[in-house]
C-alpha cells in the first residue's frame, strides 16, 4: 500500500504551507488509527511551536518516498552521531588547562551549525550562533556554558525524536499511513 | 466916608493878619487865573477833550474867582464906591457862575468817572486781544512749520529720507534734545530703534512691544506724555539732573490695501511705529498743547508719506520685473528661433549622409545572403539585415521628423505572427544581454493571438527600443518581457486618465510589461522621459550612446496605435517597468503552422523532474551531504557525493551537468577555479552553483569572481532545488 503523505493544518507561525494537502480516505472503524494520528499532529506540532524543529524538517519529511522510507530516521541519526562527536571534541578544547584552541571550536561550533540548519534542529541552531560569538570573543566561560546548553538541547532533541518515532512505527503497524 | 469899616493904614496887632490875608489873596487870585490858563495850554495840547465848555465855565468861574479875589486886593483900603461896585458885580457874576458850574458839575462827574471805567475796560480787552494774537501768531506758526516739514517729507519718496528728515524737523522746530523712532520689528513682536536725532547709528535695540506705556500711547491717536524713565526713553545717559518731559506719539503704518476710495484709514491698521520726543533737560520746558498737536500733525502725515514711499517702491520693483521678463522672454524667443534654424540645417545634411551608408550596408548584406554561407554565417548576415533593416527605420524615421511631428506618418498595416515577432527581439537583445550577464525572459500569455494586424516593423522598433533601454541601464540582474491581452479593468493607467481604450470585436489591446532590475529612474525625470534629445544627467554621464530620441519615437508610434505607453519606477537603483499597450487587429490568418506548445511550456514552466541529471555535491558536513543529496535525489537525479576538493577534482567530469560546492569550506572557491581550469571548453563544463549560509554580497561577489554560475541560500527546500535546477538548465545561470 503506497504511503500518502498528508500534512496537518499548520498551526503555528513559522511554517507556511506549501505543499498540497492530500487526505487519505481511512475506513470509519479505525479508532484508535484516528487516534494515533491525532496524537502524532499534536506533537509534531508542539515541537514545531516550541522551536525544537523548523521548516526544514518538514522538507525532511516530504523526501521520504517508496524509495528512501527511513530517510529521515537515518539522516537524524547522522545528525545526532555528528553532534556527540562535535561536543566531545569542544568539550575537549575547551578544558585544556594553557590556551585554548578557539580555532577549533570555532570550526566545530561550524559544523554544529550546518549540521542542525539542514536537519531543521532550531534550537540548536540558534544557540550556535550565539556560541559561534562567545568564541570570536575568546570567551572560555561563555564558550563552556554554551556548549553545555547545546549538550542540553541535543538530549532533549533526540528524546522527543525518539517519541516522534515511536508514534509513527505505532501508526504503520496498526496499518495506517504515516502523516507529515 | 467915616461910615467905612476900613481898616486904617496904622498897623494895629490885627494888621498882620490883614497883611496876611492880602497875600493871600493875591497868591490866590495868582492861582485863579494861572489855573485856567493851565487848563486851556494843556486842553490845547490834548485836542482830544470832549468837554470844552464845561472848562470854559469853569475856566470863567476860576476867572471871576480870581477877579473877585483880587479886587478884594483893593478893599483892603479906603477904596471908593466904583471899586465896591465892581466888586460886588464880580461876587454877583462870580455866583452866578460858581452855582451854574457846581450844577453842571452834577452832570459831568459821573461822566468824566464812566469814561474811567471805560479806559479800563478797554486796557483789558487790549490786553485780551493781545493775548489772542499772540496764541493766533504761535498757531500761524506751527502751521507753517508743519507745512513745510510736510513739505519736507514729502518732498522725497525715499522711506529713510522722510524719517530723517521728520526727526530732523521736529528737532529744530522744537528744539529737541532727542528724537527717536522705534519701528516693530518683522515678527511684530518687538519695537527695534531704527533713527535716532543725535546718535549717528542707533544700536539695535529692542523692546517688547506688549509694555503698558507702549500701549498706551498705541491706542489713541494723541500724542502723549510718558516717563523719561520708560524704556523707550532711556536712550542716552541723562545729560543733566533733570531729565526733560518726554512725548511719545504713535505712527501708523499703512499698507496699499488700508486706501479705501470712500473712507480713510483710521483703525484699520494694526502697526505702529513710535516716535518719542524728549524735550531738554534741566530747561524747565514744559509741553505745550500745540506743540502737541503738532507733533500729532506731524505723525499723521508721516505715516502718509510712507505709504506713498511703499507704494512707489512695490511698482517700481513691479515695472523692474516686468522689464527683466521682457528681456528673458525676448532673448528666449530668438534662442529658440536660432534651435530650430539650426536643427533644420543638421536634419537637411545629415539626410543624405546617413541614409547612404546605411543603404549601402543593406544592399551589401543582402547580397551576402545570396552567396554560398555557413549556417552559422548566414544566421549572422540575417541579424546584420535585420538590424540594419531597423536602424535604417529608425533613421528615416529621425529623419522625417517634421512628418511625425505632423502626424502625417501613417502606419505599414498588415498581417503578422506576433509570437515570432517577440521571439525575434529577444534573439537580437540576447547578444548584448549576455554580454553583460543579465536574464532575458519572456512570457506569453497563452490567449495572446498568434497572428495579429498592425505594423510589424513598428511594434518591434518599439520592442526592441523598450528592451534595448532596460538593458543598457542594468548593470545587473534580469529583465523579464511579458505580453498579454489587456483586460478591461487594466486598461486604465492612473497616470494617463484620459486614455480609454475600448476594446472591440476586431481589435484587441495587446500591453507588454518589461521590467529590469536595473538603475531605475528617478522621480523628478519622469516628465522629461519621453522628451526628444532629452536625458537626464545621471543616465547622461554612463556613457550612454543614445540619441535620446528613443523613447520619444516610441511614444509617437504607440500613440499613432491608438495605445499609451508609460514607464513605473520605485526610484533609484530599484529597477524600473515599461508598460505599453497598441491596439491591433484580429487576424483569421493561420498560413503558417503553428509551432509546438511544448517549447512555449518549456519556457514558461519549470520542469518537475530531472531525469538522468547527473550532479556532483561537495560538502564537508555529512548531514548537509546527506539531505542535499537525498533533496537531489527526490527530483530524480544522480547524484555523486564528495567531502573534500580532492575527490571533487579526480572525480569531477564533463560527464556532471552540474556541481555543487559548499563555498565555506576552506578550499571551496578553489575547487570551483580548479574545476573550471580543468574542463576549460564551454559548453562541455559543468556548471558550478555555491552551497552557502551567507547571503551577503562579498559571497556573492566572490562567487562571481571565480566563475560559478549560481548562488544557493542553505538550507534549500524541494521547491527551490527544483527551480534552481530548471533555471540552470535553461539559462546557464541563475537570476
Amino acid at each position: 500500500m503506497p504511503l500518502h503523505h498528508y500534512r496537518p493544518p499548520p498551526n503555528h507561525g513559522g511554517i507556511t504551507s506549501t505543499q498540497q494537502q492530500q487526505v487519505t480516505h481511512q475506513p470509519p472503524a479505525m479508532d484508535v488509527l484516528s487516534q494515533s494520528r491525532r496524537q502524532l499532529a499534536d506533537y509534531t506540532n508542539s515541537l514545531h511551536r516550541d522551536g525544537f524543529l523548523d521548516d526544514q524538517f518538514s522538507q525532511l519529511q516530504q523526501l521520504q518516498d517508496e524509495s528512501s522510507p527511513d530517510f529521515v530516521m537515518e539522516v537524524v541519526s547522522l545528525f545526532f552521531e555528528d553532534c556527540q562527536k562535535l561536543v566531545t571534541n569542544m568539550a575537549r578544547a575547551l578544558s585544556e588547562l594553557q590556551a585554548v584552541d578557539f580555532k577549533q571550536v570555532d570550526s566545530s561550533v561550524h559544523q554544529l551549525k550546518g549540521s542542525s540548519s539542514s536537519v531543521g534542529a532550531a534550537r540548536i541552531k540558534n544557540l550556535c550562533v550565539a556560541f559561534k560569538t562567545c568564541c570570536d570573543s575568546q570567551n572560555r566561560d561563555g564558550c563552556m556554558r554554551c556548549l553545555q546548553e547545546v549538550n542540553r538541547e541535543c538530549v532533549l532533541l533526540k528524546n522527543k525524536l525518539q517519541t516522534l518515532f515511536r508514534l509513527e512505527q505505532q501508526i504503520i503497524s496498526a496499518g495506517g499511513s504515516i502523516p507529515m | 466916608m467915616e461910615s467905612c469899616n476900613c481898616i486904617e493904614p496904622q498897623l494895629p496887632p490885627d494888621e498882620l493878619l490883614s497883611k496876611y490875608q492880602y497875600i493871600s489873596d493875591f497868591f490866590i487870585a495868582l492861582a485863579y487865573f494861572s489855573i485856567p490858563l493851565e487848563l486851556i495850554y494843556f486842553v490845547k495840547k490834548s485836542a482830544v477833550f470832549p468837554y470844552r465848555w464845561v472848562l470854559v465855565q469853569f475856566g470863567a468861574f476860576i476867572v471871576l474867582c480870581g477877579a473877585t479875589h483880587l479886587i478884594n486886593l483893593w478893599t483892603f483900603t479906603i477904596h471908593s464906591r466904583t471899586v465896591a461896585i465892581v466888586m460886588t458885580t464880580a461876587k454877583i457874576l462870580t455866583a452866578v457862575v460858581s452855582c451854574a458850574t457846581a450844577l453842571m458839575l452834577v452832570h459831568i462827574i459821573p461822566d468824566l468817572l464812566s469814561v474811567k471805567t471805560r479806559e479800563l475796560f478797554l486796557k483789558n480787552k487790549a490786553a485780551e486781544l493781545d493775548r489772542e494774537m499772540g496764541l493766533i501768531r504761535t498757531q500761524e506758526e506751527t502751521g507753517r512749520h508743519v507745512r513745510m516739514l510736510t513739505h519736507e517729507i514729502r518732498s522725497t519718496l525715499d522711506r529713510h529720507t522722510i524719517l530723517k528728515t521728520t526727526l530732523v524737523e521736529l528737532g529744530r522746530t522744537l528744539s529737541l534734545e532727542e528724537c527717536a523712532l522705534w519701528m516693530p520689528t518683522r515678527t511684530g513682536l518687538e519695537l527695534q530703534l531704527a533713527y535716532t536725532l543725535r546718535q549717528q547709528n542707533p544700536v539695535g535695540y529692542t523692546v517688547p512691544i506688549h509694555l503698558p506705556v507702549i500701549n498706551q500711547v498705541f491706542s489713541s491717536n494723541r500724542a502723549v506724555k510718558i516717563s523719561p524713565n520708560s524704556p523707550v526713553a532711556r536712550l542716552r545717559p541723562l545729560a543733566g539732573k533733570y531729565p526733560g518731559e518726554v512725548v511719545a506719539v504713535r505712527v501708523p503704518l499703512l499698507h496699499l490695501s488700508n486706501f479705501q476710495i470712500n473712507d480713510w484709514p483710521e483703525l484699520s491698521t494694526k502697526r505702529y511705529a513710535l516716535m518719542v520726543l524728549m524735550l531738554p533737560s534741566d530747561s524747565a520746558r514744559q509741553w505745550h498743547t500745540y506743540e502737541l498737536e503738532l507733533v500729532e500733525v506731524v505723525a499723521d502725515q508721516v505715516a502718509v508719506a510712507l505709504s506713498h514711499a511703499a507704494i512707489l517702491e512695490e511698482s517700481m520693483r513691479a515695472r523692474d520685473l516686468l522689464m527683466e521678463q521682457n528681456v528673458a522672454l525676448d532673448l528666449a524667443r530668438r534662442e529658440a528661433e536660432t534651435a530650430i534654424r539650426a536643427r533644420n540645417d543638421f536634419l537637411a545634411v545629415m539626410n543624405h549622409e546617413m541614409r547612404t551608408p546605411m543603404h549601402a550596408i543593406i544592399a551589401l548584406s543582402s547580397l551576402l545572403q545570396e552567396t554560398e554561407l555557413t549556417p552559422e554565417q548566414r544566421l549572422m548576415v540575417e541579424t546584420i539585415l535585420k538590424s540594419s533593416n531597423l536602424l535604417a527605420t529608425l533613421i528615416n524615421d529621425v529623419l522625417d521628423l517634421s512628418r511625425l511631428e505632423d502626424g502625417s506618418l501613417q502606419l505599414d498595416l498588415g498581417s503578422f505572427n506576433l509570437h515570432s515577432a517577440f521571439r525575434e527581439v529577444i534573439n537580437l537583445i540576447r547578444p548584448i544581454a549576455s554580454v553583460k550577464k543579465l536574464v532575458v525572459t519572456l512570457h506569453l500569455a497563452p490567449d495572446l493571438p498568434e497572428y495579429a494586424t498592425g505594423d510589424e516593423k513598428r511594434l518591434m522598433q518599439t520592442l526592441l527600443n523598450v528592451v534595448g533601454n532596460a538593458v543598457k541601464f542594468s548593470k545587473e540582474g534580469s529583465i523579464s518581457i511579458t505580453a498579454f491581452v489587456a483586460k478591461a479593468e487594466s486598461l486604465r493607467d492612473p497616470r494617463a486618465p484620459d486614455f480609454f481604450p475600448v476594446p472591440s470585436d476586431n481589435h484587441f489591446f495587446l500591453r507588454v510589461q518589461v521590467k529590469d532590475t536595473g538603475s531605475g529612474i528617478n522621480p523628478q525625470d519622469y516628465p522629461k522621459l519621453f522628451t526628444k534629445f532629452a536625458q537626464s544627467q545621471s543616465l547622461a554621464t554612463k556613457n550612454s550612446a543614445g540619441s535620446g530620441l528613443g523613447l520619444a519615437i516610441c511614444k509617437r508610434f504607440v500613440n499613432l496605435m491608438d495605445g499609451h505607453i508609460w514607464l513605473e519606477s520605485e526610484g533609484l537603483g530599484k529597477g524600473c517597468t515599461a508598460i505599453f499597450m497598441v491596439k491591433l487587429g484580429v487576424t483569421e490568418c493561420c498560413t503558417e503552422s503553428k509551432l509546438p506548445p511544448a517549447t512555449n511550456a518549456s519556457m514558461n514552466h519549470a520542469q518537475t523532474a530531472f531525469p538522468g541529471l547527473k550532479v556532483m555535491v561537495m560538502d564537508d558536513n555529512g548531514v548537509s551531504r546527506m539531505v542535499t543529496k537525498g533533496l537531489l535525489v527526490h527530483l530524480g537525479c544522480d547524484v555523486t557525493t564528495v567531502s573534500s576538493g580532492d575527490e571533487c577534482l579526480r572525480l569531477i567530469s564533463q560527464d556532471h551537468h552540474v556541481v555543487f560546492i559548499d563555498v565555506c569550506m576552506y578550499d571551496g572557491y578553489e575547487v570551483a577555479l580548479r574545476v573550471h581550469e580543468k574542463l576549460t571548453k564551454r559548453h562541455e563544463r559543468p556548471l558550478t552553483v555555491a552551497l552557502t549560509a551567507n547571503s551577503d554580497k562579498a559571497t556573492k561577489d566572490h562567487c562571481r569572481r571565480v566563475g560559478m554560475n549560481g548562488v544557493v541560500l542553505k538550507p534549500v527546500s524541494v521547491d527551490k532545488m527544483r527551480t534552481v535546477l530548471s533555471d540552470l538548465l535553461e539559462h546557464r545561470n541563475l537570476v
